[in-house]
């Protein structure tokens, strides 16, 4: 049980995406170790409030790491120093009493800054709209377990399927690349059987999109992997690069 | 005079063919014409973005909705466990009539039949439809499903994808909403949150949205209205919902006509990292699945002060292996979270707020080593280190209930539609077909069901019947609705009391967990009735708003939240003094067994409650739609 510590914050304040921010100093008091991160912001907020000023705008919602809406950069982290961490399961107890803490929102081009902490991903989206998916109807579809599929397969499938799109691999990259999102996409539809038949179209077009949107290329500096707070491997791109570079060398027939 | 009827509309026959012939028998949109209706979908959960998506598919034009800054964030990504399906892949005796069966009994016999065998009856083709889309669920060597068990029921029917599977069904379906969305047939709104209804010489045609970056109100309309809102647990502050989880889009559609039935019954789940103080936001859940193997105690002493592994055993009580000797530490969901309160309420709870039960692996770790511990449940203790830094494997976890689902909601006929015409009500959201308790694993079948099998038909039905005339935004109704928004929200910034949105919300939180929480009584219920009107006068007079409204205004946006969260609140405590009964979710001391389980009152009570608005302020209205069961014969649940 740890004491209850004061924090010194600067934090990334900005009225909205045409606006031009800057950090601004907070102290908050009283802060435990069993508090999480969010807490923690929703006491100063709370103190803001009542003293009739503008609150922190941050991205929230379900608080146990899965949503993959909060987003923010502690101390130059992507979801702050803990490992396969949200922001939301980050808890104070990672802190010191006394520490000062830095608070921004994710910097990328493709993420415009909506209002302090709060940022547009919807570029997000739009790769996902560009391919990340399987053509099927609703209705009539075949029964499942006609078509079979190996359990490390099916596994791996899952692992990549794991991601939550919060952006933190974009955000911790210094190209601002969206590779590790893209690439955990395309690989997991491609393995499975149901999702092999349109990888070629998909991750030509994803990759395209992404290119688009101001997304930047892949050096290798795995600092993607290093912040992805589902653990997703870098494999997963150098798979992508192997399965895109096999779309122009082979023909499908 | 109320002209408000309750038409269930559930067709004769035999309750295995219904679906089929209700199907054949519906009207049909011809394809050329489908493409001339428009639909707004409220929601992205697996309600919403299913329907939204199928329905595009179909040619309709979809209006899409969302709170989150995108539709995949909606909560039903947080489901656990898995989702229910009567495949019978694993040859142990399942079926659609069993699956139909377990569904009914678990609700405690407060469903509607017909809904619920059609559900069953879709379970099927919902893994089928998930598989085609890519949703990697669990797989043995061989390469086929690998399936578990669930509570309330006696074979393995479950799907899952690790300890995602909401994650993995809600992607599914948000992909293939965003499919529609490239080619045009979805139109994506998001950040925009549903803050009224507009009815149209008594159909609903659209809905008035604030949008949330801007704070700008703007007008939507449409051939039909749908709802996959979700549910209303946040009333009580602390639940396991998401942070921006309301009711306030189900509520306007009551407020504009739509009954609201069995508000009273609301889930919850005994297995939640128990509260650690003031500050808390959320509680987290923790798998139902903890169950098979730790065991749940407390110490036999009300004085005692040990740490729990100083405790010796002949000190210690295993309450519920004590109590239900058959099933033990895996009885429903509903049984175990009151035995919890009971204890606590002894004052033999553990840890620093005394608000806490062990949940113990020490056992089953010495039994099977901690390895297989390990492998069965590694990410669910890693998540409670991180959370409360105890290391379960050495030492037991303490668990405390917490709010989880709300089985009411606005009430829906068998075609999903409200009493106001054009109004259709989808998963969570609508009263639904879990009657009193959901058994686990069925809040994503239903979501999933209710947007891809059954809207695409009732929808179709509705408007292939009805005679729509065209209505625009600068309609009159419009006018009007849009006036009492901007009149709410100016109201809001007016008060410029001293005190923040949350202190109110705490306030009620407290009263609903007191009052109307794990174990109701007639007193406590009427005083709920007088204490929350009160804070909820307190909450107009002295609330304090930061900002403009013109602008993301956080506060702003939780204080519409909470108006509506006080009136939900008045209306579940009204509904459950009502329901001088016990039934699932729903505990009235005064109605139990001999041996303290919920004792129901079929005799008066085999019925839905369903509530009439009739003006701020003024008592509602309650209409009754009888249920009858003659497929599932009444029981009384027993877990001895």
């Amino acid at each position: 049980m740890s004491d209850e510590m004061t924090l010194y914050l600067q934090v990334w304040r900005q009225k909205d995406s045409k606006s031009k921010g800057g950090f601004q100093n907070y102290k908050v008091e009283n802060v435990s170790g069993d508090m999480s991160f969010l807490e923690m912001l929703d006491m100063l907020n709370e103190n803001l409030a009542r003293e009739g000023k503008d609150p922190i705008q941050y991205d929230h919602d379900c608080r146990e790491g899965i949503c993959g809406a909060c987003s923010c950069m502690i101390n130059g982290e992507a979801h702050g120093p803990g490992k396969k961490t949200t922001t939301c399961e980050m808890h104070m107890r990672h802190f010191n009493d006394g520490d000062a803490i830095i608070i921004e929102p994710w910097r990328a081009k493709a993420f415009p800054v909506l209002k302090d902490l709060a940022v547009d991903r919807s570029a997000y989206d739009k790769i996902i709209m560009a391919g990340g998916f399987i053509e099927v109807k609703y209705g009539n579809a075949p029964e499942a377990n006609s078509m079979m599929v190996g359990k490390e397969v099916a596994d791996f499938a899952m692992d990549n399927a794991a991601c939550i799109g919060c952006g933190a691999c974009a955000a911790a990259c210094p190209n601002a690349s969206a590779m590790l999102f893209t690439a955990a996409k395309t690989t997991q539809l491609s393995l499975l059987p149901q999702g092999k038949v349109e990888s070629k179209k998909r991750v030509q077009s994803m990759i395209k999109k992404m290119d688009e949107l101001g997304f930047g290329n892949c050096t290798n500096e795995r600092l993607c992997e290093a912040a992805c707070p589902k653990g997703i491997s870098i494999i997963s791109i150098a798979r992508m690069n192997r399965e895109y570079m096999g779309t122009l060398l082979k023909s499908d027939y | 005079m109320s002209s408000l009827k309750l038409d269930s509309k559930v067709p004769q026959g035999d309750i295995k063919t219904l679906w089929e012939d209700y199907k054949f028998n519906a009207k049909l949109v011809n394809p050329s014409n489908k493409r001339k209706f428009t639909v707004i979908v409220v929601g992205s959960g697996l309600a919403g973005a299913s329907s939204a998506a199928t329905l595009s598919e179909l040619g309709y034009n979809v209006l899409n909705f969302c709170i989150q800054d995108s539709p995949r964030r909606a909560h039903s990504i947080a489901a656990q466990g898995g989702i229910n399906a009567a495949t019978n892949y694993q040859g142990d005796g399942d079926s659609v009539w069993r699956l139909f069966y377990d569904t009914v009994k678990g609700g405690d016999y407060r469903a509607r039949e017909a809904n619920v065998y059609r559900l069953a009856e879709v379970s099927n083709n919902i893994i089928d439809q998930c598989v085609a889309q890519g949703v990697p669920f669990a797989r043995d060597y061989g390469g086929l499903y690998s399936m578990r068990s669930f509570g309330g029921a006696q074979v393995s029917r479950t799907f899952y994808a690790r300890g995602q599977t909401g994650q993995q069904l809600l992607l599914g379906a948000y992909s293939a909403m965003e499919k529609e969305v490239a080619k045009g047939g979805v139109k994506q709104f998001t950040r925009r949150e549903m803050v009224d209804l507009v009815v149209v010489d008594g159909k609903a045609r659209g809905i008035i949205v604030r949008n949330i970056i801007t704070g700008e109100i703007e007008r939507y309309a449409a051939d039909a209205v749908l709802l996959g809102t979700g549910g209303y647990g946040n009333v009580f502050f602390l639940s396991t919902n998401a942070m921006t989880s309301n009711g306030s889009a189900a509520w306007k559609a009551y407020k504009r006509g739509a009954a609201f039935a069995n508000p009273c019954y609301v889930q919850i789940h005994p297995t939640c990292i128990p509260v650690h103080g003031e500050l808390q936001s959320k509680l987290t859940l923790m798998s139902e699945s903890l169950r098979n193997d730790g065991r749940i105690w407390v110490p036999k002493s009300a004085t005692e002060t040990r740490k729990a592994t100083d405790i010796p055993e002949e000190e210690r009580d295993y309450y519920l292996e004590r109590k239900y000797p058959a099933f033990g530490n895996l009885v429903p969901r509903d049984v175990a979270s009151r035995n919890a309160k009971n204890m606590t309420d002894e004052d033999k709870g553990v840890g620093e707020t005394k608000l806490a039960v062990y949940l113990d692996f020490k056992d089953a770790i010495e039994r099977l080593g901690r390895d297989v511990i390990e492998a069965r449940y590694g990410n669910l203790f890693e998540m409670y280190e991180s959370i409360t830094d105890e290391n379960p494997y050495e030492t037991p976890m303490r668990i405390y209930p917490a709010i989880h689902y709300t089985m009411g909601g606005v009430w829906v006929d068998y075609n999903l539609q409200s009493t106001i015409p054009g109004l259709f009500v989808l998963g969570e959201a609508n009263f639904s077909d879990h009657g009193a308790n959901r058994l686990g694993a069925s809040a994503l079948m239903q979501g999933v069901a209710d947007g891809y099998f059954v809207i695409p038909y009732t929808l179709g039905n509705y408007l292939g019947s009805e005679k729509l005339d065209k209505v625009s935004i600068d309609h009159e109704a419009f006018n009007t609705v849009e006036k009492e928004v901007q009149a709410r929200f100016d109201k809001f910034m007016n008060i410029k009391g001293t005190k923040t949105v949350d202190h109110f919300h705490k306030q009620l939180g407290k009263l609903m967990w007191e009052y109307v929480g794990m174990a109701r009584t007639e007193e406590g219920l009427k005083k709920a009735l007088v204490e929350i009107p009160k804070v909820r006068e307190q909450f107009w007079k002295d609330l304090k708003i930061p900002g403009d409204s013109k602008d993301l205004n956080i506060e702003l946006e939780k204080a519409n939240r909470v108006a509506d969260f006080f009136e939900i609140g008045e209306l579940m405590a009204r509904d459950a003094l009502n329901r001088a009964e016990s039934a699932g979710g729903h505990f009235r001391l005064e109605s139990q067994t001999e041996e303290g389980e919920a004792k129901r009152n079929d005799e008066q009570y085999c019925n839905v409650s369903a509530w009439e608005y009739t003006g701020d302020n003024q008592e509602p209205v309650l209409h009754v739609e009888e249920l009858t069961f003659p497929n599932v014969p009444l029981t009384q649940r027993s877990y001895k």
